[in-house]
């Protein structure tokens, strides 16, 4: 067995965020103290309100391998932004 | 020792506990055995030199003599330093820097939620300002005992040896003297060693976890929080964090 820590991933919910946001990753020994961590390595600074940690081989990621066809079919087709509607003025901001 | 200076001696024992640990913490900066650790160790010891910086100022003015925060820091010599005896020994390990910041948490955070309800409004201040965090100074070290008492052999070896050298110094933080008498006759806090059965529970029930046996002894050394007899060791630490102000006295930012 490793004597590593493992690896997590760091989420944090800002003052005014409305979601968490990945701000990077530390090692620890388990999920608790990874928040510890966490709470000192990326809050010292007032960033934070809320924290959520994952360990990082937990997170199944596209292949970038696979970036042609996952991600190029939709660059043509800009009738999916609904860019093509009047908007009453009535409605206000969207 | 006469009781009008009381307040101000009082305040001195609080800053001072707060600035030698702190300063001990801070050695650490950059030697951490993990970044993670060596980041919380810095923080913690900011948390504990900015709750000097409240309880010192304030000293300085009960003092009435003039004397800044910085002054009473930097231009003191080591036996007009009134912290416990247990924050001024050498950190000699990591495991012995967490325990004897553990003995220190587990006095503190009962301590300060008494001072919350002092008489003197300044303390009862800075007090509810500092508790938030000694709570979190204490869950961090309390943890981080267990993980390393209930660890490998090696750890656990070295937590054993670490609590033998420290144990006789952990009882110094709650024994009364005429000091405490004056300010708990005041209002202004209660007696040191009203705290003693809460920091035995927080003692004895992380020990379980952390499989260390707690000594069979109640010998405590003295001398630090009157400043009567501090260790050899204080004025080591002293020549190297006085030594800006000692050779250019008045250097600011």
């Amino acid at each position: 067995m490793s004597r590593e820590w493992p690896l997590w991933e760091v989420f944090i919910r800002g003052q005014h965020g409305m979601s968490h946001r990945h701000v990077g990753s530390l090692h620890a020994p388990d999920a608790e103290r990874a928040i510890r961590n966490a709470r000192d390595v990326y809050t010292r600074r007032n960033e934070g309100v809320s924290i959520w940690v994952v360990e990082s081989k937990n997170i199944t990621a596209s292949s970038p391998s696979d970036k042609g066809p996952m991600f190029d079919p939709s660059r043509d087709k800009v009738y999916r932004h609904p860019t093509f509607y009047d908007i009453p003025d009535e409605v206000g901001k969207m | 020792m006469a009781t009008d200076n009381a307040l101000f001696e009082f305040l001195l024992r609080q800053g001072d506990n707060s600035l030698v640990l702190g300063h001990r913490l801070s050695e650490w900066c950059g030697m951490g055995p993990a970044l993670e650790e060596d980041i919380a160790l810095a923080n913690t010891a900011l948390d504990l030199i900015g709750q000097t910086r409240l309880w010192l100022s304030y000293a300085g003015e009960v003092e009435g003599a003039g004397r800044s925060e910085d002054d009473l820091a930097y231009l003191r010599d080591a036996y007009d330093f009134r912290n416990a005896l247990l924050l001024e020994v050498p950190n000699e390990d990591f495991g012995r820097t967490i325990l004897r910041e553990f003995f220190f948490d587990a006095f503190q955070l009962p301590w300060l939620h008494a001072l919350i309800d002092s008489a003197d409004e300044r303390v009862a201040e800075i007090a509810a300002k500092s508790a938030k965090e000694a709570s979190y100074h204490l869950e961090r070290s309390a943890e981080t005992v267990i993980a390393l008492g209930d660890g490998t052999d090696e750890s656990n070896a070295k937590m054993t040896a670490a609590l033998a050298y420290l144990w006789p110094f952990a009882g110094e933080l709650m024994v009364d003297d005429e000091v405490d008498n004056a300010i708990a006759e005041a209002g202004v806090a209660p007696l040191p060693s009203t705290i003693k059965p809460a920091w035995n529970a927080t003692i004895n029930a992380t020990f379980k976890e952390a499989l260390l046996t707690r000594p069979d002894s109640d010998f405590a050394h003295a001398g630090g929080r009157n400043g009567f007899r501090h260790t050899e060791h204080l004025g080591h630490m002293l020549a190297q964090m006085q030594v800006l102000q000692r050779s250019h006295p008045g250097a600011a930012w």
